[in-house]
């Protein structure tokens, strides 16, 4: 029974920085943008909120540090592609290029300091009910807050006139702008949205997960962000389920490792990628019809005028 | 007021020409400053960066030795980029043909074995490459998987099967428990051009495979139709191109040369097969692509100034203990600004002054 509350414990939190960066993204596309710079971003999140977090000692500047170098990366990605209508895909590359060099530059001078983990909640009486108890009410602060971004986006996309007309943009462009939408801004805010949620997905891995920051420590999970979005064929709900359950196969395998099953661990480290390799093959080929993408998703956009 | 862009009626072809090289100026100065911020002298840092490498001829060969990969592999992924297919996954390419060509190596090693050996790892890594790069460009025509992702994916998977390779199985035995395979046997290793340099056949290859870009994509109707499928497919589709035929043949090329980049790597410089053979070279690629304009010439001299850097970026760090990842801030930088000043070869700037002012208001 504690292995397997353990288990659920390291899954919750494996999971957490995959749905925090996917629920960014998720929004970013569904605006019509795709952005591939996910890793970048994130890792300029951790190094910049564990430096916050380093010399101010405080978690919740860190993570606030952690959101404004997503940001900040976004709105660079966001130039390229709004302001100048360069091609997303390449411009998704060099910002993970740039933001993994960049994020070992600066990081270089704290690479061997430590900080305190972010504290988890406790609450006498209910996070020592058995069973349950610590899964529900002892995590940290980012897990509870990652649920209620999902619940969030969901809410807003589906629920309110705001969240129809940035769909609008995702699926048609033109249309859009001919309605009279401002379809660069609603991207932007999109993009930036998607920026800070990486942001503070990548701040998340030395706040909480590891207390300590070394270069590439992401190690593709922006990535497997991105794959995520497409698992979840662009859906919040979906998006929950897929988190999960690549949190799962990643810790997953490190117990299989530590059980010492007679496995290479390389061959164990390796199942969190293919698994995404296997599942983006299974879901595309199960989808009947075409495909659930927002329409426009990827494609420049220059308002005529 | 307000600055907006628009589209020109026709590309700029002056514009085209020069774009790379506003580039390479504007990230010169964006290096300067972030030089300064560093606490180091801009001009000696440039310096030792750019002009040192060129001034010695160990330096000069070191250039051409890791503009081999480079090149080799960036060829491959404009072709790839030229169709609209976008591998990203080089790096893992590259990997697996160092592995599969490796396989042969460390098969014969000690053994009598002839001259052969080196041809058949050359070959055996280029397939290696080419099957690998196939798995994501089969999950892509197949089942509509994004080859972008998948393709990323892999490379993690090959690096981590380099791993246990060098770790497990492979290992020399009288290595000290060093990760790494024996040194290759001599019949195994790309022989070096000149005797004592470093400069090795490899290069030669890497130039055989520009001049064959060039004849595929200028002369032939396949190359005609991989273009074609990239910048109009509508017009493809009417003109009876098969896109998914095209994206398996640019994904298998690329991975083949990958692969061959590969085993050239390990077999030449490096001599045997251990982790991190690669400084990234499968992603820089993806920058040397661009920076050539997915033209094979311009991927040749693309190739040679990104391997400068390389050379520039070690340099700068023994001499002025300036960072290694210095050396990735700035291909990035790089590629931001190539990507921003192709935009204008397409768009062109207009101020548009405030006179409907009053027809606005009255609306």
């Amino acid at each position: 029974m504690e292995l397997a509350e353990a288990i659920i414990l390291s899954v919750l939190s494996a999971s957490t920085p995959l749905l925090i960066a996917a629920t960014g993204e998720l929004v970013t596309e569904r605006a019509g943008v795709l952005n591939l710079g996910v890793e970048g971003m994130m890792i300029m999140g951790a190094v910049c909120g564990f430096g916050g977090a380093l010399y101010t000692g405080s978690i919740t500047i860190g993570a606030l540090c952690g959101i404004i170098a997503g940001t900040a990366m976004s709105l660079l990605f966001a130039l390229m592609t709004l302001g100048l209508a360069v091609n997303q895909v390449a411009t998704g590359l060099a910002l993970t290029i740039f933001g993994v060099g960049l994020s070992g530059l600066i990081g270089a001078s704290v690479v061997g300091e430590q900080i305190t983990a972010a504290p988890h909640l406790h609450i006498p009486g209910l996070t020592d009910l058995p069973l349950l108890g610590h899964v529900l009410f002892g995590q940290d602060a980012f897990v509870y807050l990652s649920i209620a971004l999902i619940v969030g986006v969901w809410y807003f996309l589906y629920r309110t006139r705001a969240g129809l007309i940035l769909r609008a943009c995702g699926d048609n462009h033109v249309s859009a702008h001919a309605l009279g939408y401002p379809v660069l801004r609603i991207r932007l805010l999109a993009v930036m949205f998607g920026g800070a949620c990486a942001g503070l997905a990548g701040a998340y891995l030395p706040l909480a997960y590891t207390p300590f920051f070394i270069p590439g420590m992401t190690a593709g999970r922006g990535w497997i962000a991105l794959a995520l979005v497409v698992f979840a064929s662009w859906l919040p709900a979906r998006l929950v389920a897929g988190a999960y359950l690549f949190g799962a196969v990643s810790i997953l395998q490190l117990h299989a490792q530590g059980a010492g099953i007679g496995i290479p661990s390389q061959f164990m480290s390796s199942l969190p990628y293919l698994a995404t390799v296997i599942v983006l093959v299974a879901l595309s080929r199960t989808r009947s019809g075409g495909s659930t993408a927002p329409a426009a998703l990827g494609t420049v956009f220059v308002p005529d005028r | 007021m307000q600055l907006v862009l628009e589209k020109r009626t026709e590309r700029s072809n002056a514009i085209a020409v020069i774009s790379p090289l506003i580039a390479i100026a504007l990230t010169i100065v964006t290096m300067s400053i972030l030089f300064a911020l560093l606490g180091k002298n801009p001009v000696t840092a440039l310096a030792v960066y750019f002009i040192d490498p060129l001034t010695d001829g160990y330096s000069l060969q070191e250039i051409a030795v890791k503009a081999t990969p480079l090149v080799m592999i960036a060829i491959g992924l404009s072709l790839c980029y030229l169709a609209n297919a976008w591998n990203i996954g080089a790096e893992g390419q590259f990997l697996i043909g160092a592995v599969a060509g490796s396989w042969i190596a460390v098969r014969t090693q000690g053994s009598d074995a002839g001259a052969w050996v080196l041809p058949a790892m050359l070959v055996l890594a280029a397939a290696a490459g080419a099957l690998y790069a196939l798995i994501p460009a089969l999950c892509r025509v197949k089942f509509g998987a994004s080859e972008i992702l998948t393709s990323l994916m892999l490379v993690y998977v090959a690096d981590l099967f380099l791993d246990y390779l060098v770790r497990g199985p492979w290992r020399d035995p009288n290595g000290y428990n060093f990760p790494t395979t024996a040194d290759f046997d001599p019949v195994a290793t790309v022989p070096t051009l000149v005797e004592g340099g470093r400069l090795h056949l490899g290069s030669i290859i890497a130039l055989v495979v520009v001049a064959a870009a060039a004849v595929l994509l200028g002369r032939t109707i396949k190359g005609f139709e991989i273009r074609v499928v990239g910048a109009a497919p509508r017009a493809a589709r009417f003109g009876g191109f098969n896109a998914n035929q095209l994206i398996l043949l640019t994904f298998a090329i690329s991975g083949a040369l990958a692969g061959l980049a590969g085993i050239i790597e390990v077999a030449g410089p490096i001599g045997h097969l251990q982790p991190g053979i690669s400084p990234g070279y499968g992603f820089t690629a993806i920058i040397v692509a661009f920076l050539g304009r997915l033209n094979p010439i311009g991927i040749l001299i693309a190739g040679l100034f990104l391997a400068l850097t390389f050379i520039g970026g070690e340099q700068a760090q023994i001499a002025m203990k300036i960072p290694l990842d210095v050396t990735k801030v700035f291909q990035g930088i790089l590629l931001f600004y190539v990507l921003a000043c192709d935009s204008l070869i397409l768009y062109r700037f207009r101020l548009i002054l405030p006179t409907r002012k009053v027809a606005r208001g009255a609306r």
